[in-house]
């Protein structure tokens, strides 16, 4: 990879191959040839393969550290528990800090080779998960990988797990940035029908600066957006009861942010530092502490979601999905 | 066929290889280089470079902050200089300087966009052509120090920062986490990546470690505590100590001033003593 020219042209340019920065490089033919420009055959199998997952619902934020992998789980958890016999799947694209794993609580779990492809790895009956963390040897390695390894593992996650036949929704947890993995996302689910966004945020300027900019970039990509969700509002003294602002809103906070880029605004999520255990342990919050004001205003968020997407939870699936 | 697709992407960097190399001569005057890094996003890697450049400056040194985030600079904002601009001279692009004395001199991607909510969606090739540029075409003149603030993860910007490490005086990185598991998870993954590339590991700052509630005084450990502490007792690196959630100094953080200034006595400058002692001895 270091032999790429600095200043090369791009392979889909039509200077390709051509140019002075292309002397010496050893894809120079290749580009010359005009191989190289032609559409990349994945996105077809990528846009097979999905079709047959009704939602494909992408959690994305500019900010790091907002709680998009606990929403993802939390999120994942509760379409999973509304009706037993949809088919949930998580899909980790965070390739070099991977927190799914642990998060649903299946930290040790490696991926299994069938003859259909790679198996995820099941959290519950009808909730199945994919990372790269399972394809660690051990949870010290660090992937240390520039962009278009990165995208090649995302590629392969989408063509070569196994989900099964009849996938209700797949969640997609991703990195923060706007850059290689939201691109890959981008190209490979442009052709794909009914995929959306969530965006998660916490209240305090610093994080909302970077949302912007995800939002500006969901809106150029065009993926529809589901809403905003307001992770790490208010802090509850569990002692004295008292509300704190740990991340105060200064702007106004994620509502009002969305208001001004005209986004819907889905609610709020609270600080508890019950759930932050809960994910750290890997155990299910929704059963762990249902009484959660975190639960609470998830249950609500989640009906939002279901509202827009136009899904009746209770809906019965298809016959042959049941087995 | 893929891969090559990929990487070729879209640079459009416009300076060639002899080029680059002359110009390094600007950044090979800094002595010295301190990293700042954590696998997990949202930990307060800024907020640390920020207040890490503000004491060292309060200790009457010159320095820099380069802020190599390119997808989400938290920088400019933090400093309040988001509507500033770098302009272009002969000896390179001038940074922005916070304060009249030009003792504190800032480079950000922020600067260089038309607004704030216009996104930087790049792949790797163009990230590493800018930082290059960053560390190339900058005139910092003469500063003491040069503060880098990394984004999360361990993919190309940080590969192309330690690579280029090698060359210049780097003293090593600063580790930034939070107690809980999900975020030491993401840095210890980072520190993998230091001793893979053999970059000094200085130490490990742990924040957020617990929340004091300004009603009852009861401290809840939000993100549990300790995390951070026995991680770098794990690892044998030095540790330089935890940093509550504080309300009160949470509201300086955009006000440009340093925590030993706004409070001297408190925890937090206990950390930032504890790290400039440490890093003006090397």
């Amino acid at each position: 990879m270091t032999d790429i020219p600095e200043h090369c042209p791009g392979t889909q340019s039509e200077t390709a191959g051509k140019v002075s920065a292309c002397q010496g490089c050893s894809n120079q033919q290749i580009c010359a040839s005009g191989e190289a420009s032609k559409i990349d055959p994945g996105i077809e199998l990528v846009k097979a393969k999905l079709t047959t997952v009704k939602h494909k619902i992408l959690v994305v934020s500019g900010k790091g550290g907002v709680g998009k992998s606990t929403f993802t789980s939390l999120l994942a958890r509760s379409l999973a528990s509304k009706n037993e016999n949809h088919n949930v799947a998580i899909l980790d694209v965070d390739i070099c800090g991977p927190s799914i794993p642990r998060v649903m609580g299946v930290l040790e779990e490696k991926v299994h080779q069938s003859g259909f492809g790679w198996s995820p790895v099941f959290a519950d009956e009808n909730l199945c998960v994919m990372s790269i963390g399972f394809l660690l040897q051990s949870n010290n390695d660090a992937v240390i990988w520039r962009g278009p390894k990165k995208n090649g593992m995302i590629r392969q996650f989408f063509t070569e797990v196994d989900w099964g036949d009849c996938l209700e929704y797949l969640v997609i947890d991703t990195p923060p940035g706007t850059s290689d993995e939201h691109l890959s996302l981008a190209q490979f689910l442009k052709e794909v029908p009914n995929v959306t966004a969530v965006i998660v945020t916490t209240p305090q300027e610093v994080s909302l600066l970077d949302v912007r900019k995800e939002i500006d970039f969901l809106k150029k990509v065009k993926i529809p957006m589901l809403g905003v969700v307001e992770n790490m509002s208010t802090f509850i003294c569990p002692k004295c009861k008292a509300k704190s602002d740990i991340f105060p809103a200064n702007t106004g906070g994620a509502e009002k942010m969305a208001e001004e880029l005209d986004v819907p605004f889905l609610g709020n999520l609270p600080l508890d530092p019950v759930i932050a255990r809960c994910c750290d342990e890997g155990q299910n919050p929704i059963e762990e502490c249902s009484q959660s004001a975190v639960i609470l205003n998830l249950n609500l968020i989640v009906s939002k979601i279901l509202d827009k997407l136009n899904v009746d939870p209770k809906h019965s699936v298809d016959e042959n999905c049941r087995s | 066929m893929f891969k090559f697709k990929e990487i070729c992407g879209t640079v459009d960097g416009h300076t060639n290889w002899l080029y680059l190399n002359l110009r390094y001569i600007m950044i090979k005057d800094v002595k010295h280089i301190i990293l700042v890094l954590s696998g997990k996003g949202g930990v307060g890697k800024s907020t640390v470079s920020v207040q890490l450049s503000l004491s060292l400056q309060y200790k009457g040194f010159k320095v820099g902050l380069l802020d190599i985030d390119l997808c989400g600079p938290s920088i400019p904002y933090m400093l309040g200089v988001e509507n500033k601009g770098v302009y272009q001279t002969k000896e390179g692009w001038v940074p922005v300087y916070v304060d009249d004395d030009e003792t504190l001199a800032v480079m950000s991607i922020g600067f260089l966009t038309k607004s704030k909510n216009d996104s930087i969606v790049w792949r790797g090739p163009k990230k590493t052509a800018t930082i290059n540029q960053f560390l190339t075409d900058v005139d910092w003149k003469n500063i003491d120090y040069l503060i880098i603030d990394t984004p999360p993860g361990t993919s190309d910007e940080h590969i192309t920062i330690i690579e280029k490490m090698k060359e210049l005086n780097c003293d090593g990185a600063i580790l930034v986490t939070t107690p809980q598991e999900l975020a030491l998870e993401d840095v210890r993954k980072e520190f993998t990546l230091c001793q893979k590339t053999g970059i000094r590991v200085l130490g490990l700052i742990e924040n957020m470690s617990g929340f004091i509630c300004s009603n009852c005084e009861e401290c809840t450990n939000i993100f549990s505590s300790d995390g951070g502490k026995l991680f770098a007792e794990l690892v044998s690196i030095p540790f330089f100590g935890k940093i509550p959630i504080d309300l009160k100094i949470g509201k300086t953080c955009n006000k440009m001033e340093s925590i030993l200034v706004t409070y001297p006595l408190s925890s937090v400058a206990a950390v930032f003593n504890k790290v400039i002692e440490f890093i003006t001895k090397l």
